[in-house]
């Protein structure tokens, strides 16, 4: 049994680890049919360990849903598996190449695959009837998530209205929806950045190993260090080298840059995230860049 | 000199959250955008991408307000319009500022931010001194029971720093306050532009011998302001794997939502009364001593009593009082009004049921504390007091002594919208 705590205060992981159970909790008890969006990054791992421990010892209520862009690190791949095998949960794959294929989605015939995931998703969604759908977004992650809320409301079009959310009090979460609507429900909202390395340092949990220093065959595209595969052909002028780099954000392949890094271990990786002067979207996410309301723009349409 | 930002590696940080509500003009956004920057919450490119709009803009210095209007209707309009969260850290604390905008057609936007606030932080700009929508902000924090309330007097840099100015609206705000429920108040002159008392202590001001805001917002102690006494915990779900290995486990998790939990413990149900003992709590795979708020447990009963979602766990001798009939203060947050013979669903802890309006008392006049009782309707962003009858009996106590088990949200049926939040008297 664990020691007594004299003083009755909760460091602040805790706090926020307590906070995201509940959430967790209040959604499996009032939705009929939740699922967890798992992009095998950090944040869906984190959302996973806290999901885990919210119902232990019964396994997780509900099935993970991940989008397969055809364009993920064969890394983050082999990290879903494991927890998957582990956890004993039931996986639901949402793959663009046959959204295609089933005429669900056009083909834009473009590389980034950003703006397919979101019709992907819908309609997997839809197609499953998932009323509610855990996303692993931060409100410290950009400014138009600042103003999301836990409970984030989406209408039969799976779209995000910015005015008209919901207001959220204490910790009372309103669940109601219509015929065809569905909620999204952010569990970490509250934490940052660092707390989610805190959090894999304390909980000794896997995540992907991209995120510690590796060498890789890297380009220089638009300010950031693209790894060299064949599915984001180099342009010219780009030059390919071998650099020591980790990944900060796991994303689409041909969008997500990498940064100079010899942080092999999550202490060395807590250091630098800690005196980090660029944020982790900003540094790394060119789906991010586009405009200053890229990230509200593909959240009202139905983005994460 | 900034705000030392060496981490501390024992994870034994604490939390406060804090509301701050103005305007534009009180310079809130400047103070917010201090904070942020000297405890290096803010990064290069968002500084940088903010830089780079006030210039297009045309404006003569960085526009720290860019920072914290995220929404796209709010950059072109020019005001804040929802609440934003925002998050920064300090070797011993964590803080969450729940930014809410200031004017009255946002109140509701404000008690959203207050609702989870341990401290409510109220800008006045030295120049105007106490203005209606200052002591609006008082009286909304008081109501929601934000236990610690900072008044900072802001731009003493404009009056000269002068201690009379200070003095003034201190006597002013200290009178007005007795009128209010503000447990522990701090009155802080500084200067959200250059700094002053903001993080270091102002040489301007040698007369002023109380703390810096920072040094405020990091040791004002919060630990004892919730309800250590009375045991509170309303059953969110019942773990149940049904699997050969915990074949028989039967386990009601929860967030602790007062008083402390131990095995051994003698227990009610309610609303059935049924009672029992606490055989153990479960956080994950470990066995806890104890469970005290807001820890997210899972708790074991020795009999094998009848316990199920919307129940609530309490001790035999301390429990609350199931009711059917509610008074309560509700702020109003939608455009059609709340009037008698309404019926909305309304949500208490884990606990769903339905809601008639018996009797709108008066509504408060949130800007003169005047009750007006010939009002028989609440309008958006109005806050009155209420009588609700329910369909299903509530587990309450009342608000000003317990913030989880005092409050419930009310919901229109047909939109699904929230429209109201209700805090219990007694």
């Amino acid at each position: 049994m664990t020691q007594t705590r004299t003083d009755y205060r909760l460091s602040q992981l805790d706090q926020l680890e307590a906070e995201s159970i509940h959430i967790f909790r209040e959604v499996a008890a009032e939705f009929e049919k939740p699922v967890l969006m798992f992009s095998g990054g950090k944040d869906s791992i984190v959302m996973l360990r806290l999901a885990e421990k919210a119902f232990y010892p019964a396994k997780i209520p509900f099935s993970i849903l991940q989008v397969d862009t055809g364009l993920d690190f064969p890394e983050v791949m082999e990290t879903r598996d494991r927890w998957v095998s582990r956890l004993g949960v039931n996986l639901v794959v949402a793959s663009i190449d046959d959204a295609i294929k089933n005429g669900i989605i056009p083909d834009a015939a473009k590389i980034s695959r950003n703006r397919l995931q979101i019709p992907t998703l819908l309609n997997a969604i839809e197609e499953n009837g998932f009323t509610a759908a855990f996303g692993g977004g931060r409100r410290d992650e950009e400014k138009a998530r600042a103003k999301e809320r836990v409970y984030s409301h989406r209408d039969e079009f799976g779209q995000w209205d910015p005015k008209m959310q919901r207001p959220e009090l204490w910790s009372l979460y309103n669940g109601r929806l219509h015929e065809g609507e569905h909620m999204r429900i952010f569990p970490i909202s509250n934490w940052t950045e660092l707390d989610v390395w805190d959090y894999i340092g304390r909980e000794g949990i896997e995540i992907p190993n991209i995120y510690f220093s590796h060498q890789r065959r890297v380009f220089e595209r638009d300010g950031m260090l693209m790894s060299e595969t064949p599915l984001n052909p180099i342009r010219e002028g780009e030059v390919v080298e071998e650099r020591t780099v980790r990944f900060r954000t796991c994303g689409d392949i041909t969008l997500t840059g990498c940064v100079e890094s010899t942080a092999s271990t999550i202490a060395e990786i807590i250091d630098e995230v800690a005196i980090a002067r660029k944020t982790e979207r900003g540094a790394t996410r060119g789906d991010d860049r586009f405009s200053e309301a890229a990230m509200e723009d593909r959240k009202k349409e139905g983005y994460f | 000199m900034g705000i030392d930002t060496t981490r501390d590696t024992t994870h034994r940080m604490d939390l406060l959250r804090f509301a701050t509500a103005g305007s534009v003009d009180d310079g809130k956004s400047t103070l917010i955008g201090r904070l942020l920057l000297d405890s290096k919450a803010i990064f290069e490119d968002q500084l940088e991408a903010v830089e780079a709009t006030s210039q297009s803009k045309g404006y003569d210095y960085t526009d720290l307000a860019l920072l914290t209007d995220g929404l796209r209707s709010e950059r072109e309009q020019g005001i804040t319009i929802d609440v934003a969260y925002r998050y920064f850290a300090t070797p011993n604390r964590k803080f969450i500022i729940a930014d809410t905008p200031g004017h009255v057609q946002y109140t509701r936007n404000m008690v959203t931010g207050a609702s989870t606030a341990d401290l409510g932080l109220v800008l006045v700009d030295a120049r105007q001194g106490l203005t209606e929508q200052s002591r609006r902000h008082a009286v909304i924090l008081s109501l929601l029971r934000v236990p610690h309330l900072v008044l900072a007097v802001n731009k003493m840099d404009l009056v000269d720093f002068d201690q009379k100015v200070y003095d003034e609206i201190y006597r002013e705000f200290t009178q007005f306050a007795t009128k209010l429920n503000v447990p522990d108040l701090e009155v802080i002159p500084i200067s959200a532009l250059s700094g002053d008392n903001v993080v270091n202590r102002s040489e301007n001001m040698p007369w002023y011998s109380g703390p810096t805001l920072m040094h405020h917002l990091e040791h004002v102690h919060v630990a004892s302001d919730r309800d250590l006494i009375d045991a509170r915990f309303p059953v969110q779900y019942v773990i149940r794997p049904k699997s050969d290995e915990f074949h028989d486990f039967r386990g009601y998790a929860g967030q602790v939502a007062g008083g402390v939990l131990k095995p051994g413990d003698e227990v009610v149900v309610l609303p059935s009364g049924m009672t029992s003992k606490i055989s153990k709590i479960e956080l994950f795979d470990q066995e806890v001593a104890e469970a005290f708020p807001p820890m997210s447990v899972t708790v074991h009963l020795e009999d094998d009593v009848d316990v199920s979602r919307g129940d609530m766990i309490a001790r035999v001798k301390n429990a609350p009082t199931p009711s059917q009939d509610i008074d309560a203060m509700v702020c109003w947050m939608t455009t059609a009004p709340l009037q008698p013979r309404q019926k909305l669903a309304i949500k208490h802890t884990t606990r769903n049921g339905r809601a008639l309006v018996k009797d709108i008392q008066y509504r408060l006049d949130v800007n003169t504390l005047h009750r007006d009782q010939e009002t028989k309707e609440l309008g958006v962003n109005e806050i009155g007091r209420v009588t609700l009858r329910t369909t299903v009996p509530l587990l309450v106590d009342p608000y000003s002594k317990n913030r989880t088990t005092g409050s419930f949200i009310l919901i229109d049926e047909a939109t699904g919208i929230t429209v109201g939040a209700g805090m219990i008297n007694g």
